[in-house]
């Protein structure tokens, strides 16, 4: 620094930090959510039966671990003031391909080959659709509701033509294993998840991509004058979107043994959105609230459990659903004028 | 101070007005008579629109009386106002572009029959209307089509129509041309001679002269001047505005003048293109040089051009060491330039991050390796800075928008110091700022020019001009009229080529 | 003035993004027409079918062009056509009359709260309709035990009617265009979308014009459950899944812009016939027995018509405004 001011002040006094930038730092900004997981496991433990063994741990996560992982996505692209809604049918897309690869003919003599491309090229492909949808946003300037609706609208259509819209069954275990793979006796995909958050935190956290993204949400025109590259940010949320829906489709394929184009990843966007939106990330962008989504995915889901176990029908459990959603927006945005 | 000669139609008296402790208005007041066209003016941050807000019902006034058409009033909002007789018509627009001239001019009380909008009716009212303020043009048209000098008579057609007796006008002419100025003038005598007052804003000198009936000077909150339009010449309106009528002895600001410049840093000329007609200027390292000027006199749009956030017409922008000017933000601070944007809400902080984040913002691709973040590093730069530039914050994961308005602009600052520019440019960096602080920026900027860095300060401050700057280029309406150095930065060149450009008769042009 | 050649070619190009819609339509239409002579396409038979197949997806997208044109959005469209469809079907043995006040009325409530949410909570259209959207598919689903419901035979007979359905739909499209241009209603949602804060300045009740919005979007996706329904003689609670998205991009490819303060409703009647009549196309197509394509290529080819009209109309909004 060439600036004359004395800086030798700064080593000498350690500063005071009361509110930590760790993980404690941030679970007590969505303290909230934790205290009603809480409240709904300690609800579940006490009277639901069988509620703390693991076949009913796996049976929640198994539901949950495809919404959060493109929720993660979604948090990211919504962070930046967009919204993706095409997560749903590029898992159609995603979902589709991989059994096509490893059905091919062109792999039976290198079926390992086969898998391994299997899983790589179906996510390749919607990654290369998310950057789509980022260049419609940034290059065309759709609006993200309409450039994603694009895709939204052509991309399940891709997938029927694909499969001319008929169920793909199949017997791989290999690429099973993705869904139904239980090391320690947790699903695979539980893993997936896991790391997905886990790698969304740390990107949100501690790197220069997420301080952007967090930036060209909060403040555009602040952000382009600091030299944040504000455009290649917004494609590359999008293509991260994209990305995370294809691990997704791959993950419901592998549950379900077939690929149904009509059904993979229908109405997932929503599930996302909400799951976000539970969570505290603001759909007008510059905040990004990871663990919140997490959790917010985790208590829609918990509620739904718990609802169904008591016998309300999972109609019912909808209805609770859309008010959890808006009680939990309202709430936060009370908070936020506070 | 004269008596307006009809009891007055508006009349405001010691209107005070503070917000969470700082006054904003310190007796203000404003008198305007009937059929008078009245010029209000002042400096950033004097209170004119604190008072025009208080007058609109946009804020409520905390003492002060203010008399209306002869009656006590207390407007709850701008749509009381607007329904007592009182329409503000603003630099921005407040008409739908989308939607027709007709329709902006009738919206809320378009005349129907049977629920059925009478178009034909609608259409040939608004015609009329217009060209009695001697305007034809095809009211069916999108508002949006038209030019901003349009627009405006547009929004006082319908002030009239909704019997306005008082018409507040925001800078109207600030982005008009000549011709639509002379057009909007001439609307404004027609209004005049209806007997409908105005209550015009604007800081182009030459304009109050032309059109306005007497005026009101505001400086600090408070009236300085009132008076007939025709008995203060510009010199000495310029003094009042500024507060700088006699020859003050003394320091009045922190700062600390250096020694000479070094090697040219950068070299602006001829750069135009918007609001700029032809603006030059030269920074060397460890030089401060004031950009000085009256608003909209195109100060911002140059330091916005040589920061590549936007980019001229026409001209060259020369930043040393560079082949090419600066064609992004990113790009100028590759090349060490530093840009504090006057707009410190709207284009300085991201107002959720924490001052951690918004301080090494624009330093973030030097803070990382393989994009993640040295977390370390950046807590002891973030330190640093908040010791240095005594940043008072109880914790830098706050979110910024916490801070106060003087805290924000040192982070804002930092932001810029911590990518260790070589040129920093700062649009008003001490406005809206409480005087401590302003003291403190003022000496921190005056050292960093000591250490060798060239600054690049815009102010409307006569006395930040005067004192910490080696030289002023001074600008008036897009073009640089004089630079001011050594013996002739003096305040009295400096008011000068602010007014009427041309410091003196031998100044040379930069 | 000055900007009178400007704003001569934006007009232009603004009339040519809002005719583009219809060029494109009539343009398929005579592609069809001669393609397609063998199989009678333009044949009144034909014609009836698609204008009949429309008609509910038309309904749901006027409401939601009302809805656009203030700046928002309403996603719970689609949850409402099945609910409806299920509360018609439920109320259908007490007569025609009886299942339609059932089925608007089911809208209307939707909406109620869709446009209490909105202007008292402040919450975004697009997270309050989400919610909304679940909750009305909840409530389907719980009215009508999961299954889809019968529908008298009285009220399936008044469904078989094409002249009915098509004619509910072009009365609906009258009276929805009158209402934008020519009732104040219709002007002060142009003025809200065009811009909430100066038109709350120019003394507009800007949540009463939302709740309104809201309340005929409701009662016209209602509407649609209804005829959907009796067309098809049962109420499915599953019905109009993923119409708020295809009504969305009828509007859009209609011209209206979803930052709201322009629309129109005929334009928006051409988009849904547009995306309507691909369909038909595909299986006139197929008729031909020259290629066979899969019906799944109306999707694909919906969303590039999507694509590329948004992007014509984003390039004249850009020449608009330079």
């Amino acid at each position: 620094m060439s600036g004359p001011t004395s800086t030798t002040a700064a080593s000498s006094v350690p500063r005071a930090r009361p509110a930590a930038p760790g993980l404690l730092g941030d679970l007590r900004q969505v303290r909230a959510s934790v205290l009603i997981l809480f409240v709904l496991l300690a609800f579940n433990a006490l009277f639901t039966p069988h509620f703390l063994t693991l076949q009913a741990l796996n049976v929640n996560l198994t539901q949950v671990a495809t919404i959060i992982i493109v929720a993660m996505g979604m948090t990211l692209v919504i962070a930046t003031g967009g919204v993706d809604l095409s997560v749903g049918s590029l898992m159609a897309i995603s979902g589709v391909l991989a059994p096509l690869i490893f059905l091919s003919g062109a792999f039976v003599q290198a079926p390992t080959l086969g898998l391994i491309l299997s899983f790589l090229v179906p996510v390749i492909v919607t990654l290369g659709f998310g950057v789509l949808n980022g260049l419609f946003v940034t290059r065309l300037r759709l609006q993200p509701i309409v450039a994603t609706l694009v895709l939204y609208i052509a991309g399940r259509g891709i997938a029927q033509v694909i499969t001319n819209g008929q169920l793909q069954s199949f017997s791989n275990p290999g690429f099973s294993y993705l869904g139904l793979g239980r090391p320690l006796g947790v699903p695979f995909q539980v893993y997936v998840m896991l790391v997905v958050v886990a790698l969304t935190y740390w990107v949100v956290k501690r790197t220069v991509f997420g301080r952007n993204v967090l930036a060209t949400g909060g403040n555009a025109a602040a952000a382009r004058l600091s030299g944040v590259p504000v455009g290649r940010v917004t494609v590359q949320v999008y293509a991260i979107s994209g990305l995370l829906a294809g691990i997704a489709g791959l993950i419901v394929v592998a549950i379900n043994r077939s690929s149904d184009a009509n059904q993979v990843g229908q109405g997932m966007e929503l599930d996302a959105i909400a799951a976000v939106a539970v969570g505290g990330t603001l759909l007008s962008g510059g905040r990004a609230q990871v663990l919140g989504t997490f959790l917010g995915a985790l208590i829609i889901q918990l509620i739904r459990f718990t609802l169904l176990t008591r016998g309300v029908p999972d109609a019912g459990a909808m209805v609770v659903k859309a008010a959890v959603i808006v009680a939990a927006v309202a709430l936060q945005q009370r908070r936020r004028r506070e | 101070m004269t008596a307006p000669p009809t009891p007055p139609l508006l009349d405001m008296q010691d209107i005070r007005k503070a917000f969470s402790g700082v006054t904003a208005l310190a007796g203000a007041a404003l008198t305007v008579g009937s059929g008078e066209v009245h010029a209000l003016i002042g400096q950033n941050g004097a209170g004119k629109s604190t008072l025009i807000k208080v007058l609109t019902g946009a804020y409520r006034r905390d003492a002060g009386t203010i008399r209306f058409a002869e009656q006590e009033v207390d407007f709850a909002s701008p749509l009381a106002a607007q329904r007592g007789g009182i329409a503000t018509i603003y630099q921005e627009v407040n008409l739908i572009p989308l939607r027709s001239v007709a329709e902006n001019v009738f919206l809320g009380r378009e005349p129907l029959r049977f629920g059925i909008v009478q178009w034909g009716q609608m259409n040939r009212e608004a015609t009329r209307l217009l060209q009695e303020l001697g305007l034809t043009l095809d009211v069916t048209r999108p508002l949006g089509a038209f030019s901003t000098a349009v627009q405006q008579m547009v929004a006082l057609a319908r002030a009239v129509s909704i019997s306005a007796r008082l018409v507040i006008m925001d800078e109207p002419t600030s982005s008009l041309n000549e011709r639509e100025v002379e057009t909007l003038f001439g609307v404004i005598r027609t209004l005049k001679s209806r007997g409908v007052s105005v209550i015009f804003v604007s800081h182009r000198l030459d304009e109050l002269y032309r059109v306005c009936d007497r005026i009101t000077v505001m400086r600090d909150g408070a009236t300085v001047y009132t008076g007939e339009m025709s008995g203060i010449t510009r010199l000495e309106l310029v003094e009042q505005m500024l507060g700088r009528t006699v020859k003050s002895e003394g320091a009045q600001t922190g700062f600390v003048r250096s020694g000479e410049g070094g090697a040219p840093l950068l070299s602006a000329r001829d750069v135009t293109g918007g609001r700029l007609r032809g603006a030059s200027v030269d920074v060397r390292a460890g030089e401060l040089v004031g950009l000085g000027g009256l608003l909209g006199s195109g100060r911002s749009e140059l330091a916005r051009v040589i920061f590549g956030a936007d980019h001229a017409q026409g001209g060259e922008v020369h930043l040393q060491g560079q082949e090419r000017p600066p064609r992004s933000p990113a790009d100028a601070i590759r090349a060490g330039v530093g840009f504090c944007s006057e707009d410190r809400k709207g284009e300085g902080i991201i107002p959720d991050l924490s001052v951690r984040e918004n301080l090494t913002l624009a330093l973030l691709p030097q803070l990382a390796r393989a994009g993640v973040v040295d977390t370390a590093r950046q807590a002891q730069i973030v330190d640093d800075f908040i010791d240095r530039l005594g940043i008072k914050t109880s914790d830098p994961e706050h979110p910024i928008r916490e801070l106060s308005g003087g805290n924000q602009q040192k982070v804002m600052l930092a932001r810029w110091l911590a990518t260790q520019p070589r040129l920093l440019i700062l649009d008003e960096p001490t406005r809206g700022i409480d005087v401590g602080a302003k003291a403190e920026i003022q000496r921190m900027i005056g050292e960093l020019a000591q250490g060798g860095l060239g600054v690049l300060m815009i102010s409307s401050e006569i006395e930040e001009l005067l004192e910490g700057c080696h030289a002023v280029t001074v600008l008036l309406d897009g073009q640089s009229v004089a630079r001011l150095e050594g013996a002739d930065l003096n305040e009295g060149a400096l008011l000068h080529a602010m007014a009427q450009g041309g410091a003196s008769p031998e100044a040379e042009r930069a | 003035m000055v900007s009178h050649d400007r704003s001569r070619s934006a007009r232009l190009v603004s009339a040519l993004s809002q005719s583009g819609v219809l060029i494109a339509l009539i343009a398929l239409l005579v592609f069809g027409g001669v393609r397609y002579a063998s199989l009678n396409f333009l044949g009144a038979y034909n014609v009836v079918s698609v204008l009949q197949g429309t008609a509910p997806y038309a309904l749901t997208a006027l409401g939601m062009c009302f809805v656009i044109i203030t700046g928002g959005i309403d996603l719970s469209v689609g949850s409402v056509v099945g609910l409806s469809g299920v509360v018609a079907a439920l109320l259908s043995p007490y007569g025609p009359g009886v299942a339609l006040l059932g089925a608007v009325g089911a809208g209307l409530v939707v909406g109620l709260v869709n446009g209490l949410i909105i202007t008292r909570l402040n919450i975004q259209p697009f997270i309050t309709t989400l919610a909304t959207l679940l909750g009305a598919h909840g409530a389907a689903l719980l009215l009508s035990h999961n299954a889809g419901v019968t529908v008298a035979p009285a009220v399936v007979d008044l469904g078989q009617i094409k002249w009915l359905s098509i004619g509910i739909m072009l009365g609906a499209y009258v009276i929805g265009a009158v209402t934008l241009r020519w009732a104040r209603f219709g002007r002060n949602a142009l003025a809200v979308g065009g811009g909430a804060d100066a038109s709350r300045l120019m003394g507009l009740n800007v949540p009463r014009v939302l709740m309104g919005v809201y309340l005929l979007s409701g009662a016209l996706a209602g509407l649609a459950g209804l005829l959907i329904s009796a067309q098809s003689g049962a109420g499915q609670p599953n019905e109009g899944g993923g119409w708020e998205l295809s009504a969305i991009a009828a509007v859009v490819v209609g011209g209206t812009l979803l930052t709201g303060g322009v629309g129109s409703v005929w334009a928006t009647l051409t988009g849904s016939l547009l995306l309507g009549v691909i369909l038909n196309m595909l299986n006139f197509e197929n008729g031909l027995g020259v290629v066979s394509l899969s019906p799944y290529w109306q999707s694909v080819i919906r969303g590039g018509f999507l694509l590329v009209v948004v992007v014509l109309q984003s390039r004249a909004a850009q020449g608009r405004d330079p």
